[in-house]
Order: C-alpha cells, then sequence, then structure tokens
C-alpha cells in the first residue's frame, strides 16, 4: 500500500485557528523544512509572528498551580452528617470526577486538600491536627459546613472550630451544605490556587482590603 | 405497659426494695433503693421483663437526692415496658452494676459515669467513654456550663480585639 | 526516641505517647513445644481515621497473626453534647439539634423526640399526619438501607454498587426537597404532626420512584448474590446467636437477622403501622449474609408501606389544631387576635410541658430508637436523653468477631452498620 502525503490546500483565511494548527502539524513532522515557509527565511514580524503562533510563555508558578489546581487528591476523611453529602459529591449527580477530584486517598501522606466534613469534637481535634501534619506541601484544607466552620448548630462544651487548630482555606457553609454548595467551595479553592480569586462579594460592596488572609 | 393496678401488684411483690411507684401516661415507674437493683432486676427478670432496653441517668437538681439511674424493661412476650429508677446524691454516688446479668449495660453504665459520674461498683472497666479520658468534670450534670464558642458580631469585634481573655 | 518526662500529664497521656523501640531487644519467649518462636499476641490500633467509612470509629484489635483474639471499640470522637445543647433550648427548637444525632436516620430522631414530647403534652396527632410521618419514616429508611449497602459494598470491594445506591438516594432525597425544602436534616416533624401539607405532585413522584425502587433492589441483589467473592465473606463469617444479642440488648435487622422477629412496627405499632400490611424479613442463621439478606429485603416492604400509605392516605389537617402547641396558619394571623398571641407565645417562650419523664420508642432501621424527655414544668426541656440503637449494638461487635479474621471483622463492622453521629451522640 502506497503512503501518500499531500499538502493541504491553505484555507481562506491564514490566520484561523485551524490553519495555524495544522502548520504546527506540519511544522512538527518537519515538512516545514523545505518550501517557502520555512522558518529560516522568516524575518522581522513574519518570523515574530511565526514564533507567536507555536510557543506559549508562562511562569513556572502559573503552570505549577494549574496543575495542582486541577488535581486535588482530597483525604477520605468525613465526620458526621456533611460526609453524607460529601458523598454525593462523589456521587453520579454532582460528579466530583469531571472536574479530576475523585481520586479521594486513604492516607494522608498522598492526598493534599483535607475536606473536613462533620462537627469536630475535642477528643477528634489532635488527631486531625496530626493527619493535617502528616499531609505534605502543598496542602489546602476546606471546613465543610456549618459545624467546623463556626460552632454550627452546636455551641457547646464539646465541639472546637477547625480554625482554633488548623489553617482552613475555604469554609463552605450550610447545614449540610448541598453538593452544589460543596463544589462551588472545592472551585473557589482552585480559583485561589490559581491566583485567580475573585473578589466575590468584598468586590460588589467596596471590602476588597478585608480579608483575613493575604 | 401493665395498668395502675398492675403496677402496684409488681411493687407489693418487690416488697420493701420498692419505695415508690408513678403511673404517668400510661408509663410505669418503679423508685427502688439503691443497694438492692441487682435483686430487683433479677425478679423482674423471673416475671418476664428479659430484656434491659436503656439504662440512662438524670440529673434531678435541684431535688435530692440529685441523680437518677433509669433502667428500661422490656417484655417481649407480652410487648410491656416497665421503668426502675434510682436516685443517689452526689456525695455518694454509687450503685451496683448490673452488667455482669445484663451485659447490655456495659457502655451504658460507663456513659453515665462520664456524663453524670455515678460509680458503678463491679463494672469491668470504668472508663470515660465519650469524651477525652483525661476530662475533669461531668457535662450532663445540670450545674456544668454549655459551654462554647462566643459568637462575634462586626458591632463587638472591636471589644473581643481589646479584651481576648473574656470567657464567654 | 525517648522524650523529656512531663510531669504535668495525667497518665493516660503518658500511656499515650509513642512505644520505644527498647522492647524488640528482648529476645522473643520460647513456644510450647520448645521452637524458637513463639506467637505473640499483636495490638493493632484501626484509628478513628480509616477507609472503612464508617465514621469515626476506633478499634483496638488484638490479633494473633491475622486471627483476631479481642477487640475493643474506643467512641467519642464525634461526641457533640446533643443532650446537653437540648436542654438550653425550647422544645420546638431541640428537634434541629436533636436530627442531627444519627445522621442517616435523621426522620426517626425527629419522630421519637415527638413521640415523647406529645405524650407529655397529650396531644394527638391527627391521621393526615401520621400517615406522612409514615411515608416520610419509610423513605428515609430505604435511604438508610441505600447508605449502608453502598459503604459496605466499598469495604467489600465492589466500588459501583456504591455509586447506583447513590443514584437511587438522590431521587429520594428530591423527594424530600420537595416536601421540606432541605434535602437532610428536614425538621419536617414537629410537635403534633408535621410541619406543612405535602405539595401537588409529590404524589405522582414518590410513585414514579417506587415503581422504579424494587427493579433497582432486585438489581442490587442479582449483582451480589452471584458474587463469588461477596458470599465467600459473608456467607457463614461471624454469627452470633438470638440469645446473645437478646442480652446484649440488640434489636433491629441484627436481632432478625438472628432469627427473632422483633420489629417495634408490629409488636407496638405506633403512628398508624397497624392500618398497614408487611412482613419482617427475619434470618435464620444470624451471620453476615443474613445481616445484608434481611436489610434488602427491608428495602421491598417499605416501599410496600409506602405504596400502601399513599393509597390510603386521608384528608384533615397536617397538624394539630392545638393553638397552644403549635404554629396557627399564617392566614389565620391576620384576622384573629388569639392566633397572634399563640404566635408570639409559641415563637418567643415555647410552650409549657407538665412536669414527668417519658420513654418513646420506635424502630429505626438500626434497631430500637428511644427519647427519653424529662420536663420540669418549663419551656425547656430538664433532660433528653437518645437511646440510641448502634449505641448498643456495638457492644455485640467483640462478641461476633472473636476467632474470626481481620477481612470478616472488617465485613462485621459493615453489615453492623454502625452510626457513629448516634454512637457518640
Amino acid at each position: 500500500m502506497e503512503v501518500k502525503r499531500e499538502r493541504l490546500p491553505r484555507a481562506v483565511d491564514p490566520s484561523g485557528l485551524r490553519v495555524r494548527e495544522e502548520n504546527a502539524h506540519q511544522l512538527l513532522r518537519g515538512n516545514e523544512l523545505e518550501g517557502p515557509n520555512r522558518p529560516a527565511h522568516l524575518e522581522g514580524e513574519d518570523l515574530e509572528r511565526y514564533v507567536h503562533e507555536r510557543v506559549m510563555t508562562t511562569t513556572l508558578d502559573s503552570a505549577v498551580a494549574w496543575a495542582r489546581s486541577n488535581s486535588f487528591f482530597p483525604l477520605a476523611f468525613g465526620l458526621a452528617c456533611c460526609a453524607m453529602e460529601q458523598f454525593h459529591t462523589a456521587g453520579p449527580r454532582m460528579d466530583i470526577a469531571r472536574f479530576g477530584f475523585e481520586a479521594f486517598r486513604a492516607s494522608p501522606r498522598q492526598a493534599d486538600l483535607i475536606i473536613l466534613a462533620g462537627r469536630v469534637s475535642i477528643k477528634m481535634a489532635p488527631i486531625i491536627r496530626r493527619l493535617y501534619d502528616q499531609m505534605l506541601e502543598p496542602k489546602w484544607a476546606i471546613s465543610m459546613g456549618a459545624c467546623c466552620s463556626s460552632m454550627g448548630v452546636f455551641n457547646n462544651y464539646a465541639l472546637v472550630p477547625a480554625d482554633k487548630f488548623m489553617p482552613i482555606d475555604v469554609h463552605v457553609p450550610g447545614c449540610p451544605p448541598r453538593p452544589e454548595a460543596l463544589m462551588h467551595g472545592i472551585l473557589k479553592l482552585r480559583a485561589l490556587v490559581q491566583d485567580k480569586a475573585e473578589p466575590g462579594w468584598r468586590g460588589r460592596y467596596g471590602a476588597v482590603g478585608t480579608e483575613e488572609r493575604p | 405497659m401493665p395498668d395502675a393496678t398492675g403496677l402496684e401488684l409488681l411493687a407489693a411483690e418487690l416488697g420493701d426494695a420498692a419505695r415508690e411507684t408513678v403511673y404517668f401516661r400510661e408509663q410505669a415507674t418503679i423508685e427502688v433503693d439503691p443497694t438492692r437493683v441487682r435483686e430487683v432486676l433479677g425478679a423482674l427478670r423471673g416475671k418476664g421483663y428479659s430484656f434491659l432496653a436503656s439504662v440512662h441517668g438524670v440529673d434531678y437538681y435541684p431535688e435530692e437526692p440529685r441523680l437518677g439511674v433509669i433502667y428500661e424493661l422490656l417484655d417481649m412476650a407480652r410487648v410491656d415496658r416497665v421503668k426502675v429508677k434510682v436516685r443517689v446524691t452526689v456525695e455518694e454516688p454509687e450503685v451496683d452494676s448490673v452488667t455482669p446479668e445484663w451485659p447490655t449495660a456495659d457502655h451504658q453504665e460507663r456513659e453515665i459515669y462520664d456524663m453524670f459520674g455515678v460509680v458503678f461498683r463491679g463494672h469491668p472497666d470504668l472508663r470515660r467513654i465519650l469524651m477525652p479520658e483525661d476530662y475533669e468534670g461531668h457535662p450532663q450534670r445540670r450545674d456544668f456550663p454549655v459551654g462554647g464558642e462566643p459568637v462575634i458580631f462586626t458591632r463587638d469585634e472591636r471589644k473581643w480585639l481589646e479584651e481576648p481573655s473574656e470567657p464567654a | 526516641m525517648s522524650r523529656p518526662e512531663n510531669p504535668t500529664l495525667s497518665d493516660y497521656r503518658r500511656r499515650e505517647q509513642s512505644v520505644t523501640l527498647s522492647q524488640l531487644d528482648e529476645p522473643l519467649a520460647a513456644g510450647e513445644d520448645g521452637s524458637e518462636t513463639s506467637e505473640e499476641l499483636l495490638t493493632l490500633n484501626f484509628g478513628p481515621h480509616h477507609p472503612a467509612t464508617h465514621g469515626v470509629l476506633r478499634l483496638l484489635v488484638t490479633l494473633q497473626g491475622e486471627v483476631v483474639r479481642d477487640i475493643k471499640p474506643i467512641i467519642g470522637y464525634v461526641h457533640t453534647g446533643i443532650e446537653k445543647t437540648a436542654e438550653d433550648k425550647a422544645y420546638w427548637k431541640v428537634i434541629p439539634v436533636v436530627e442531627r444525632m444519627d445522621y442517616l436516620a435523621y426522620y426517626f430522631n425527629a419522630m421519637a423526640y415527638c413521640s415523647a414530647v406529645e405524650k407529655l403534652v397529650e396531644v394527638e396527632v391527627p391521621p393526615r399526619a401520621q400517615y406522612l410521618r409514615v411515608i416520610h419514616l419509610e423513605l428515609n429508611r430505604i435511604a438508610s438501607h441505600l447508605i449502608w449497602l453502598g459503604t459496605s459494598a466499598l469495604d467489600l470491594g465492589a466500588v459501583s454498587i456504591f455509586l447506583y445506591c447513590l443514584r437511587e438516594r438522590e431521587l429520594i432525597l428530591d423527594l424530600f426537597e420537595m416536601s421540606s425544602g432541605q434535602r437532610m436534616h428536614t425538621r419536617y416533624f414537629q410537635v403534633g404532626g408535621v410541619m406543612e401539607d405535602i405539595p401537588r405532585g409529590f404524589e405522582r413522584k414518590v410513585r414514579e420512584f417506587l415503581k422504579l425502587m424494587p427493579e433497582r433492589a432486585d438489581e442490587y441483589g442479582a449483582i451480589l448474590n452471584s458474587n463469588e467473592i461477596v458470599l465467600q465473606r459473608l456467607r457463614g463469617t461471624c454469627p452470633l446467636d438470638a440469645e446473645t444479642l437478646l442480652g446484649l440488648g440488640v434489636t433491629g435487622p441484627l436481632l432478625r437477622a438472628a432469627g427473632n422477629p422483633w420489629d417495634l412496627r408490629k409488636a407496638d405499632p405506633y403512628c398508624s403501622y397497624e392500618h398497614f400490611d408487611f412482613k419482617i424479613p427475619v434470618g435464620t442463621v444470624g451471620d453476615n449474609y443474613d445481616r445484608f439478606a434481611v436489610r434488602l429485603a427491608e428495602i421491598y416492604e417499605s416501599v410496600k408501606i409506602v405504596e400502601q400509605a399513599l393509597d390510603g392516605l386521608p384528608e384533615g389537617p397536617h397538624i394539630t389544631e392545638d393553638r397552644k402547641v403549635a404554629l396557627p396558619p399564617r392566614h389565620e394571623l391576620a384576622t384573629s387576635m388569639e392566633a397572634l398571641i399563640h404566635h408570639f407565645k409559641l415563637v418567643t417562650e415555647g410552650f409549657r410541658v407538665p412536669p414527668g419523664e417519658v420513654y418513646a420508642p420506635i424502630e429505626s432501621p438500626r434497631g430500637e430508637l428511644a427519647c427519653y424527655v424529662r420536663s420540669d414544668g418549663s419551656s425547656k426541656p430538664a433532660r433528653v436523653h437518645m437511646r440510641d440503637p448502634s449505641f448498643v449494638n456495638l457492644q455485640a461487635v467483640s462478641h461476633m468477631v472473636k476467632g474470626s479474621y481481620i477481612a470478616d471483622m472488617i465485613a462485621t463492622v459493615a453489615m453492623l452498620d454502625p452510626i457513629l453521629g448516634g454512637i457518640d451522640r
């Protein structure tokens, strides 16, 4: 069987995406080393446009943040009722896997996101702190539900708000928060990690400087 | 539930161990001398109440004697329930443990010890069960404070920042 | 690695510090037949955080090889002081607090508490409210069994069942959201009846679900019952006879799996359960497979009950007419002065309950759930105690797993269906 390679006819719009894509393919195949468009012959503006079409620059931080934020490994950690809603977030309807976060790890050494789902009692607090310490950097924490963010429904001797013993990045209110609410919190964390955090209500009410963490 | 007359007959059979009977909302309670709990429960078991559904504690503050332990018995054959109540003071909170005959009382008596401070003589392993083992105080007593974190509103924020050691 | 001795530590904390390696320097004791090695008992800590997702249960397991010789459950890691908080709030406000105890069977918690308060206040629940309560209770029973099935299958390794069960549970939570606005912890049951009547379209949606659920339950049965691994892990493992279970105070599907058909819905009917015709699934041997089969069969029975309740739903008020206990309907507030006063009194102070003590048991998906309420005549309860079935059932686990392997222990804890929120309250 004979394989015949042919140049595709040039499209009408030379700067369209499809054309650029096709040019990139041809570049990779090395077909452009001959012919009128070979890079050694380009000068000035043409050369700049050539490079602009093929190369993307970014900072290392942004690239790493993009990779990290799109592949959180949550720790399989459910305490109380919010854990049921956490199951539903991982369930078929509100699928956490479409964002890439379905790999719930059992061991804290392999996880980078701890979702505190449920009420934290005083007996459990040192254990959670130990789990958090065992996680490797970079690590984030989401406090899901009213009981661990503030004291929630039960303002009494037995509970500890999570802020008292570990740093929390995102608090998700609700009792229990709907799976959509937890997803919103996780996506907010994703935006935070990518440094694209929106000001949210603070922007609307002129309160941008009042965050607790910079 | 045995009706009011059945309750009186039951109490009469228990003799002087039974101090008082209460028939309230069709539920029967026999208040019993704290030192004779095991005997009474054994006698009731002979009468058919063979299932100990629940052992729970109550704090009757400010009525003395303050601490109470209530044993809920169930007769499965006749679907009959009866309560046995025992009251002790805070100064001498000792009751015989019924765990040897009724294994279900194991964790439940530990919970009463944890929450109220009632010491069960003869319990195989009397430790705190719900609170951390070195916790001080018995939380469910009426004079134990509820505790909790103060809720700081924005208008009070400055006050809390200036005096951070203020208790709730 | 040794730590400096801290004299302020309590005895318990000092014992909790890490074991030093010096114990390994001692030679192993000789075996009984003169052999070099002997078997030592290994104490393993299945810590409060482990992937067998039954909540924060800590098990101290003493092993000889892989055989479990003793097991000690340690609980208290999610103790929330619900009973103490309940003493601080008006009777009406205790309902959301108490609902969060056994967090899979929230309607049952509210039902037990409302039964107790209704007994104390001597208020009658209208028949329509009773039927609505039964519908929601049985739907909640199905939802609870679905999560049990999903997480137990997850423990045994069957991951897809977990997702299938969550798919069905989403449908049930949609129904709850339709009737009360919340998916979980709905505050739907109030003292004297239910909060609101069901909306239009609720009945149709429930019937659609009821047509679908038995087929889905058949699917789960078909997948699991013909799976060799599941059968080998569940059949014949960790049986316990009904005598020991009764001595331990165990009720619910565990007792029924051992052969004793004790079910409060049939034995001591409450809330119009005597109007419905349903069977009680009972097992024979009392091993893990029977516990699994009994719960799976209960799903079908619950579907039948909900169907009968929908068919026979009577007309009438959805909450008691006694305005001293239940809020008046909003349209009355504009016209009637008394309604306004009652509303004000109920919302600010709450209703007063005559002094006394009451114990109200119901049948929850895990066993006998009961609520003990003591009132001293004021508008706040003096003592609320929930007799949680999982708390009592947990004592049976050490009897069940003695002498079996670790894998069987995991399967047994899964089949026990412990809910730590109820255990720790």
